[in-house]
């Protein structure tokens, strides 16, 4: 049973490719370029309780020499989607865009147009700083009760990756005790917003995703 | 005669500096104003695209606006994890292969506004996710673990439970850099 199931593992595993992480380097089209998200985090503010922080975190598996240069891409943009009415399409967007080494974080707004397309919401509420450079003190923009940060932090993500493809490749029959953490030592480009809970609506349960776009 | 052309003159600068402040209005118009975006990638849970989404499909997956995915995805999501584990009747949240691989297929992450927000914490499921949830552990007990989460026991953890670097309690929370 276990061979037949390791089998199947064996099979999947080349069918699928190279199995990687969270979401990082998960596509052929964004691996390796700087729209690839590697992990989205939706959690309640540690500081507040009336705050949600959102995190998108971009250009993994970077070791501090490639951090130490590491920039945001200005063609790119970062999208918090946000559905409060349970149908699947955003009612609200946070957007995230560089220029010039400057942050600027728009809304929580409703977006002019949904779907893949899509516009920086120049009118909405914009929250600015500089991106934090790598070595440097973290610096924090915040206006109407919102926070956003953007720059180098290390990879919060954890797993032993390494095993995970050997049980795959049918090398290996589980995983090891201790497992061996195969993104410790890297870093992230992260995007942080908070936001306060009254901005986003009544829902008790949000659909969020985030979304890279790039400008065509 | 010569404090008319000078009030004059002046009026005429005046003028000229409000049109000019105008001019420089427009030309401090917002970079982003304007311009079109197009979708490259895309995520909700962790390790969705990554584990159920074949090759041929991971860039359309990105492509794939959530409304549209369990249309779209969710066989194929049924047949990826019926693939993963043959053995997979039910796993710990009650759900059977239809019903967890169609909740799967739409790549959202659910959070809730009130209360705790984590991917599972032992208590609560899929109500957020933070820095220091063990999502992966969570993902591989909810394939492989059976109704109880004690089936395949050395496929439903990987034995690392923690980030190399202690985070903050405090804006932005996540460690500095290595």
């Amino acid at each position: 049973m276990k061979n037949l199931f390791l089998t199947a593992l064996a099979v999947i595993s080349a069918s699928i490719g190279i199995v990687l992480a969270a979401d990082h380097i998960d596509a052929p089209a964004v691996t390796s370029t700087s729209s690839d998200i590697t992990d989205f985090y939706a959690f309640q503010s540690p500081e507040s309780s009336s705050n949600m922080v959102f995190v998108v975190n971009t250009q993994g598996l970077m070791d501090p020499t490639a951090s130490a240069t590491a920039a945001f891409d200005e063609n790119v943009m970062i999208q918090v989607n946000i559905d409060n009415t349970g149908d699947f399409v955003e009612d609200l967007v946070i957007q995230a865009v560089v220029n010039d080494g400057k942050l600027s974080v728009y809304g929580p707004v409703k977006p002019t147009s949904t779907g893949l397309m899509g516009m920086v919401e120049t009118d909405a509420t914009v929250t600015t700083t500089d991106v934090t450079e790598y070595g440097k003190t973290a610096s924090i923009g915040s206006k109407n009760g919102i926070k956003v940060f953007a720059g180098p932090r290390d990879d919060p993500f954890f797993f032993d990756l390494v095993a995970f493809k050997s049980i795959l490749a049918g090398t290996a029959t589980g995983f090891s005790n201790p497992g061996a953490d195969t993104f410790a030592g890297t870093n992230v480009m992260s995007l942080v917003v908070e936001v306060p809970k009254s901005m986003l609506g009544s829902a008790a349960t949000l659909n969020t995703w985030a979304v890279t776009k790039r400008k065509i | 005669m010569k404090n008319i052309i000078r009030a004059g003159s002046l009026l005429f600068i005046a003028f000229s500096a409000s049109f000019l402040t105008s001019c420089d209005k427009d030309d401090d118009t917002n970079p982003f104003e304007g311009l079109t975006y197009q979708q490259e990638d895309q995520m909700g849970r962790p390790a969705i695209n990554t584990v159920f989404v074949a090759t041929a499909d991971k860039d359309d997956f990105n492509e794939t606006t959530p409304s549209a995915m369990s249309g779209k995805y969710a066989t194929k999501f049924q047949n990826q994890l019926m693939a993963l584990n043959a053995g997979y009747t039910t796993n710990a949240l009650g759900m059977d292969a239809a019903t967890f691989s169609g909740a799967l297929a739409t790549d959202v992450l659910n959070v809730a506004t009130s209360g705790t927000t984590t991917f599972f914490d032992g208590i609560n499921v899929l109500t957020g996710r933070t820095l220091a949830d063990d999502v992966i552990s969570t993902e591989l007990l909810l394939i492989f673990g059976g109704p109880d989460g004690s089936a395949n026991p050395n496929l439903t953890d990987d034995n690392v439970d923690a980030n190399d670097k202690a985070f903050s309690n405090t804006f932005p929370y996540l460690a500095s850099p290595h």
